[in-house]
């Protein structure tokens, strides 16, 4: 229960920073909305290729917020000694990795649902019946994504070259899930059940499984600083 | 003793190219080309078992707080990615005359290629962190990261592109391979294996000097 209200605190105050200061949001909704002129750009206007690679393009929109958005989940922590508060807080450090994987889950989440709805209007895309299921498997990726994501940023917050090393570390890490969303969310488009991609959101929950329950142990090692 | 280690793989890697280049019947359908996979498949095998060396001594090190231990999972994650490198380059140099091509997204090859990224990108962690004590706990974090992730990449590649060919030559039962090839592909293995054991050795203790050196 302490475990849990320690967690909820730090995303609490993550989000509450978030909310006052909109430095990330704004940024990332922002570069969401450039991406998909670009997309757009360079696809080219044909709506038949276009509707092939739709997932794809959707999914690297995702990625590529995530990463800018996740890069910077300790960038925070960095000013005012608050790294070292961190390291002062009391009980298990692990439960600071869940309240960052929390508060960053959410955000990306709020990124995601709004390029979602921008692409159904410029693609012209109808998702209807397909949406539960596609929620399931932005819910399960957007998970790998940040759990792996809020561990590297850790990582990379005291290295000089973070902004080059952050998606290096991450990109190579994620091809399970990102194969696994866009596969998934590909036959989803298709109007396919959900039982249709069971190995792929199954894939997708042993991936969070393993990403989170390596975060919870090691992320302790990372916070020393 | 890695002196020892080094003869050892001398001695092997002649035994192995002989088994290889005269023993070994030239392959009906491939011809010599097959031949290099005496190379390409225990290099694969070497590589992998130097990624679980490198797993275990990262969690090891993590647990314990060991220089050594940190020493040998960078020599062998180390070790490991130019096995594999070497297994990615004589599979292009045998696909190019037996499939006309270099590179296919093939599901193998695809996840060969995938984890050997994924240990540059460890290997980059190593160079970027300029403090040692750190750079050793977050190379143990990525190292082990990155090992679990390697049956994940598996899986999902495979499921991405199930239209790989089966592993023709380890296929049990219907195609048996002759005695000599198989033999010629263990020892080779065995030779490969000295090889990257005495490589590891040698890379953890110049790390080692390099440690004292800046200390």
């Amino acid at each position: 229960m302490r475990y849990a209200r320690r967690a909820l605190i730090v995303a609490w105050k993550d989000l509450v920073v978030e909310r006052r200061s909109k430095e990330t949001l704004n940024a990332l909704l922002f570069f969401s909305l450039a991406l998909l002129f670009v997309f757009q750009f360079t696809l080219g206007p044909d709506r038949e290729r276009l509707a092939a690679v739709l997932p794809g393009v959707l999914w690297l929109g995702f990625i590529l917020s995530g990463v800018l958005g996740l890069g910077r989940t300790f960038l925070v922590e960095r000013d005012n000694d608050c790294w070292e508060a961190l390291l002062l807080a009391p009980g298990d450090k692990s439960a600071v990795y869940v309240g960052k994987l929390a508060a960053s889950l959410a955000l990306m989440l709020v990124v995601e649902a709004i390029v979602l709805a921008l692409f159904t209007l410029f693609f012209n895309v109808d998702l209807g019946p397909a949406l539960p299921g596609l929620a399931l498997v932005i819910v399960l990726g957007t998970l790998g994504i940040a759990a792996v994501g809020a561990l590297f940023a850790a990582m990379t917050a005291q290295v000089r070259t973070r902004e080059l090393l952050f998606p290096v570390l991450l990109l190579p890490v994620l091809v399970p899930v990102l194969l696994g969303t866009v596969k998934a969310t590909e036959a989803l488009l298709l109007r396919e059940p959900l039982a249709s991609v069971a190995h792929w959101w199954q894939l997708l929950v042993a991936a969070d499984v393993v990403y989170v329950v390596v975060g919870l142990l090691t992320f302790d090692v990372l916070l020393e600083g | 003793m890695v002196k020892v280690l080094g003869w050892l793989a001398v001695v092997g890697i002649a035994a192995g190219l002989t088994m290889g280049f005269a023993v070994a019947p030239r392959e009906v359908t491939q011809g010599n080309v097959q031949r290099i996979m005496y190379l390409h498949v225990p290099a694969v095998w070497v590589a992998y078992l130097a990624f679980i060396v490198g797993f275990v001594a990262s969690v090891v090190y993590l647990a314990r707080r060991r220089d050594t231990a940190d020493r040998l999972a960078h020599a062998a994650c180390e070790v490991g990615t130019v096995f594999l490198g070497v297994n990615i380059a004589t599979g292009a140099i045998w696909g190019k005359p037996t499939w006309g091509t270099w590179w296919t997204w093939d599901a193998r090859l695809t996840s060969v290629a995938v984890v050997f990224v994924m240990f540059l990108a460890y290997l980059l962690l190593r160079q970027a962190v300029e403090d040692p004590e750190r750079g050793a706990r977050y190379a143990a974090v990525l190292g082990i990261v990155a090992a679990l992730n390697i049956p994940l990449v598996h899986f999902s590649v495979y499921w991405w592109r199930t239209l790989h060919q089966p592993p023709s030559l380890l296929k049990p039962g219907t195609s048996a391979m002759p005695p000599s090839i198989l033999a010629a592909l263990l020892i080779n293995f065995a030779a490969l294996a000295l090889l990257g054991a005495y490589f590891i050795a040698r890379r953890a203790r110049v790390l080692a000097a390099e440690a004292e050196a800046l200390a």
